[in-house]
């Protein structure tokens, strides 16, 4: 059934037609006003209707919220400890040096939500790097770039969600070292490129994402199925 | 898709969405009224404006409307300082910046800074507040004297660069230090966060310069407090960012691969926040009185 035609179904079986009509109007501009997450959250569960025992539960609130960032480290933690493990060809000791730091950043992180999750935490997450050639510089750093970008629009994008002042000042911590990260790798791809349009909008802000549009692109690389239909949405 | 589905949805998110709909009625009609006539990148300001009228006043302790327009003021005093920094540094061409991708980059920075700028006055408006004045900056560091340390920084490519990374890290700093105060702030927290980023890939890349340059030995993350050989001027910049215990937990007594993470990693993997008072004591120097 259309939006229309449900509507009209609804104003029809008023008995104050004039009454719906203004519910309607005012119903209206309020979905133009939310978030298109509301609208993409309606639809995914219309979709998916048994939601739950969908994999590993990430968990609601902020814990839910810790448990999504705790995933994303150990996406990028599996990531560098490959990448230093099996270097690419040629590697240079000044770009080897650098991947050996972000590496022990991102354990660091992942490390530091484990424990602070404690008996919250998710498991270990399987990860699926087939996609990658470590023995290339062009598939190992084009891969990190997009990690690097991808983790620091998810620290952005998931801050108005967290509502334990101390949680936001954590994530605060962790998403400029990312950013860090990104503008690094970007410009040892081409230098001078940290900060991209691709990246940073016609404001000059960073182009941040929601939950659900930054696990369908790391669900890419994670071979475990990921629930995140607790986290919150606004 | 069902519509019936999407108010239950919306109703989950907020319970009074009935109660509401009525009494925001002019705020919404007054967003429609206005974003019908700005550009797409106006928009979350708009939502901003329109927010103030439909929450202002009811967010509680942390987060009123009052604290979100003293954040943007406090963070547009320190995009003043930026902006005009970049500026006058463009001004003086290669004289100061060399061409090809040093100037390339010093021009990136600066219209970012310039656009946040704009952004955070039109921000700090549509929140019901009015934009502090640009006060007038002594880049020297004299506090107006024009004769401080730093007095050679707009001739000293070097200087000119241990400046930048001091001035894009105590920014990084500077917006986590306000974060705690404006949680759950919607649109304008992520407006923050979404500048603080950008604040923080600029530092990499100012760090890259100066390493590139031989004119520190800096990584793109904090190394401790190490301040990459600029001097004690700038100890306060980077004070306590060798904090190693992070919500309680100390990093250096996690697993780490071969050994338990360094105390360089502790510290580089996670950037410190600095108070207002500290930023305010570090940027008063360069500004006029």
């Amino acid at each position: 059934m259309s939006k229309k035609n449900l509507l009209e179904d609804q104003v029809k079986a008023a008995g104050n037609a004039s009454t719906q009509r203004l519910s309607r109007r005012n119903f209206l501009g309020y979905t133009g006003l939310a978030s298109g997450l509301l609208v993409v959250a309606a639809c995914s569960k219309d979709d998916n209707p048994s939601s739950g025992n969908n994999g590993v539960d990430l968990g609601s609130g902020d814990t839910g919220i810790l448990n999504y960032a705790y995933a994303l480290e150990q996406l990028e933690a599996a990531f560098y400890i490959q990448v230093i493990a099996t270097p690419y060809a040629n590697i240079s000791a000044t770009e080897k040096a650098l991947l050996t730091d972000i590496r022990d950043h991102e354990v660091a992180h992942r490390e530091f939500f484990k424990k602070a999750l404690a008996g919250s935490a998710i498991v270990g997450l399987e990860v699926d790097f087939t996609k990658i050639d470590f023995t290339s510089r062009d598939s190992v750093l084009g891969t990190a770039k997009a990690f690097e970008d991808l983790g620091v629009s998810a620290y952005n994008g998931a801050g108005k969600l967290i509502t334990n002042p101390d949680y936001l000042v954590l994530a605060g911590k962790i998403v400029s070292v990312e950013a860090r990260h990104a503008a690094l790798i970007r410009d040892l791809i081409s230098n001078g490129s940290f900060a991209d349009s691709t990246v940073i909008d016609a404001n000059g802000l960073e182009i941040s994402r929601l939950p659900p549009a930054v696990l369908a692109i790391a669900g890419t690389y994670i071979k475990t199925k990921i629930d995140a239909s607790h986290l919150p949405t606004a | 898709m069902n519509l019936k589905h999407i108010l239950s949805e919306i109703e989950k998110v907020d319970p009074e969405v009935y109660a509401k709909l009525d009494t925001r009625r002019s705020a919404m009609k007054e967003f429609a009224r206005v974003s019908g006539k700005i550009a797409m990148a106006a928009v979350p300001i708009a939502i901003g404006s329109m927010f103030k009228k439909a929450y202002g006043g009811t967010r509680g302790a942390t987060g009123t409307m009052d604290t979100v327009v003293e954040i943007l003021n406090y963070a547009l005093t320190l995009e003043y300082l930026e902006a005009e920094f970049y500026s006058t540094a463009v001004s003086k061409g290669t004289a100061l910046v060399p061409a090809g991708a040093p100037a390339g980059a010093i021009a990136t920075i600066s219209g970012h800074e310039t656009l946040h700028v704009a952004y955070l006055k039109s921000a700090v408006t549509a929140a019901g507040g009015t934009p502090v004045a640009k006060p007038t900056f002594d880049f020297s560091a004299g506090g107006g004297s024009g004769n401080g340390p730093f007095k050679d920084v707009f001739v000293n490519y070097q200087l000119f660069l241990a400046v930048a990374q001091t001035f894009e890290d105590t920014g990084v700093r500077a917006y986590k230090g306000r974060a705690a105060e404006i949680v759950k702030g919607g649109d304008y927290l992520t407006a923050a966060l979404n500048i603080h980023s950008v604040e923080a890939r600029h530092a990499s890349h100012i760090r890259q310069m100066r390493k590139a340059n031989n004119f520190g030995d800096v990584k793109p993350w904090i190394t401790g407090k190490d301040t990459g050989g600029i001097g004690t001027a700038v100890d306060a910049s980077y004070k306590n960012e060798d904090n190693i215990t992070q919500a309680t937990i100390d990093i250096t007594t996690l697993p780490g691969i071969g050994g338990n993470i360094s105390f360089n990693a502790a510290t580089e993997s996670f950037d410190e926040p600095l108070s207002k008072a500290e930023v305010l004591a570090i940027v008063g120097p360069f500004i006029k009185p």
